[in-house]
């Protein structure tokens, strides 16, 4: 333990600690600000919460935001639950490498680019942009992440689990929602999690594939600090870190838990 | 060799031996292919009722695969299998009156014991009060009910192996399978549990098949035992003529230990046949056996612990041969000695140890008599 807290070792913590939260800290500390101005101190105040939730445009981006998250974040962890069965499942059919590079392309593709092409795609096909358009792009791209949460936990599902419930007079489909979706609700919750905060925190994506009728926040708070940060600006941002960061810790309790689940069922099949 | 010691003679059940008796579950000509690889060659077996009947052979035999066709995870790409008077090869397995324990036992990691146990009959929609009593009866029968509201990962192997038995015991199939039930437990409770295994096959009255590559298993539990080698069945019978009369090279051989001596039949007298094998070496003489005739090339099967070592000639012996102890295996109870023969042939004997150590009589590269009576081995094709 002693030679583990070296000075060295302690400062070098310290400064990347600083270097990561500092600036958030800040932007929390001063969203607490009496004042007007963002960097003079003028006392403890809640007003520009107030504020914000009288501001109608931001509350209107707010709900945006809220709505595309939960659809999105929905639909994608069901298609991308479905899209893990079928490559962890299937085992060896043609196409399957392609299938599965496929699937996690998106992943390391730039955003730029999957926004623009998914905007060249609603002009091609004429839609409207607004709500519906980014929600669709909001899928698109965290289905993939879904997918790779939920087969990663399925590789290990042992398959006789199923057969059991079949053999006990279960058809596949009962079987499958009785043994096998209780047993990766886990990897499922945390994977629609991870979906729902990448769609909470977009802004290049939903910036290309939003119309005039629908505004996300955070492409509301980009607009608004060109305009010059306020304080309520903070106040929203103190916010989305808070739910984000809860999103984020429930979901790795939960990516945890299913790994000692895992861990345990090993330890059940070798004993 | 643990040659059934369990079976009581008093009660003999042999349903197999009666023309009039039906089979519960029938095999008529199967074939199971997957792809260009066959795994179960036209095989035709019949299993009876309340029989415990183990399925025996290596693995890749396709033992496994006459199991989960049994089961319903596989159909049979040719032939017929009826249980009872249906044919089921193509009923899906949730519509089978067939129940199968695991081999890693397969037991919901996200229910208790007891909702494990209700599992089946819960699906089967039973009456609430009927299933709790069911439950109750099964956990007894198993010795778990103190155990009722844990989760499997809070059991030990033991208890899981119970666990999974029950479940599979209590919707009451007409048939259950066991996929290499006691293959995860350790020595001594896997042989504790072969024998609750049979008390609760013979308690129920209940058709049991069980699928192992452990013979000693497969002897102590069955009634009858199939040895089973690369999709075919070898020999279908009771462990005792299994291994008192294998009828080919092959079972003699995965069966136990055995001394196998190739040569040619010649002289045929009242007592019986001999068999001339080497040069120098005085000829078998085997018992009267009806079926092969004189200057044909036969398999001489004997099993180690048949025949006797000893330092004098035993003169009143049907068989003798000399020979010298080249290496001996003392695994405590038994020791088997290595003995060399005058042609080079490493021959199986083996004495049980009545006396302890220091009093044994035979060492290393003492010379001895082997000998055995006419009858004890068996001629192979």
């Amino acid at each position: 333990m002693s030679n583990r807290f070296t000075w060295f070792n302690t400062t070098s913590l310290t400064l990347g600690f600083v270097f990561l939260y500092l600036p958030i800290l800040i932007l929390v500390f001063f969203s607490f600000n009496e004042s007007r101005l963002v960097t003079v101190w003028a006392g403890f105040s809640t007003k520009w919460y107030v504020e914000l939730f009288k501001d109608e445009a931001f509350l209107d981006a707010a709900l945006v935001t809220l709505r595309v998250a939960l659809l999105s974040a929905t639909v994608a962890t069901i298609l991308g639950t479905l899209a893990a069965v079928v490559m962890v499942r299937a085992g060896r059919f043609r196409g399957r490498t392609l299938f599965s590079g496929m699937i996690y392309a998106p992943l390391v593709m730039p955003e730029v680019i999957t926004g623009l092409s998914l905007l060249l795609l609603f002009v091609a096909m004429g839609v409207d942009r607004g709500f519906w358009t980014i929600t669709m792009a909001h899928i698109t791209f965290s289905m993939c992440y879904a997918a790779v949460v939920v087969s990663s936990r399925m590789v290990t599902f042992d398959r006789s689990l199923e057969e059991a419930a079949t053999d006990l007079g279960c058809t596949p489909f009962q079987s499958f929602i009785k043994v096998t979706l209780p047993i990766m609700a886990p990897a499922i919750i945390s994977a629609w999690l991870l979906a729902f905060t990448l769609s909470l925190d977009d802004l290049v994506i939903a910036s290309f594939t939003s119309g005039p009728g629908a505004t996300t926040l955070p492409m509301k708070i980009y607009s608004q600090v060109r305009l010059g940060v306020t304080p309520k600006i903070n106040a929203l941002s103190t916010i989305l870190i808070m739910i984000v960061t809860m999103g984020v810790i429930t979901a790795s309790i939960l990516t945890k838990r299913a790994e000692a689940q895992r861990k345990a069922d090993e330890l059940m099949a070798e004993s | 060799m643990n040659i059934s010691s369990a079976k009581k003679p008093s009660t003999r059940f042999e349903p197999w031996d009666n023309p009039n008796e039906k089979p519960l579950v029938q095999f008529k000509n199967v074939t199971k292919r997957f792809g260009s690889f066959t795994a179960i060659d036209d095989i035709s077996l019949d299993i009876y009722e309340r029989e415990f009947f183990a399925l025996l052979g290596p693995s890749g035999c396709g033992k496994t695969t006459m199991m989960r066709m049994l089961a319903g995870f596989e159909t049979p790409s040719e032939g017929i299998i009826s249980l009872g008077d249906d044919d089921i090869g193509a009923v899906p397995p949730y519509k089978r009156p067939v129940n199968m324990m695991f081999q890693s036992y397969a037991l919901f990691p996200h229910m208790t014991v007891e909702a494990n146990i209700a599992f089946g009959l819960k699906q089967d929609k039973w009456p609430k009060n009927l299933i709790e009593e069911r439950v109750e009866e099964m956990l007894s029968l198993v010795q778990l009910r103190k155990f009722a509201k844990r989760k499997p990962h809070q059991l030990s192997g033991g208890q899981r192996q119970r666990v999974a038995l029950a479940r599979s015991l209590a919707k009451k199939p007409k048939l259950l399978l066991l996929d290499e039930p006691l293959g995860a437990l350790d020595k001594k409770l896997r042989e504790q549990t072969q024998f609750e295994l049979m008390d609760i096959q013979e308690k129920l009255g209940m058709t049991f098949v069980i699928v192992t590559h452990d013979q000693e298993e497969a002897m102590t539990v069955a009634s009858r035992i199939a040895v089973m080698d690369d999709g075919k069945i070898m020999q279908v019978a009771t462990p005792e003529v299994i291994y008192e009369y294998p009828n080919s090279r092959y079972v003699a051989d995965f069966i136990g230990d055995v001394n196998i001596i190739e040569g040619r039949l010649d002289n045929r007298t009242d007592e019986g046949i001999k068999l001339s094998w080497a040069e120098g070496q005085p000829e078998i003489a085997i018992a009267n056996n009806t079926k092969r005739s004189e200057n044909e090339n036969a398999c001489f099967a004997i099993r180690p612990e048949k025949v006797h070592v000893s330092r004098e000639e035993p003169l009143d012996a049907d068989n003798r041969i000399r020979g010298q102890i080249d290496d001996i295996a003392y695994i405590g109870n038994l020791s088997t000695y290595y003995v060399k023969l005058s042609n080079g042939m490493i021959f199986k004997a083996q004495e049980s140890n009545r006396r302890r150590l220091a009093n044994r009589e035979f060492t290393w590269e003492d010379q001895v008599w082997l000998s055995w009576r006419n009858t004890a081995g068996v001629l192979l094709d």
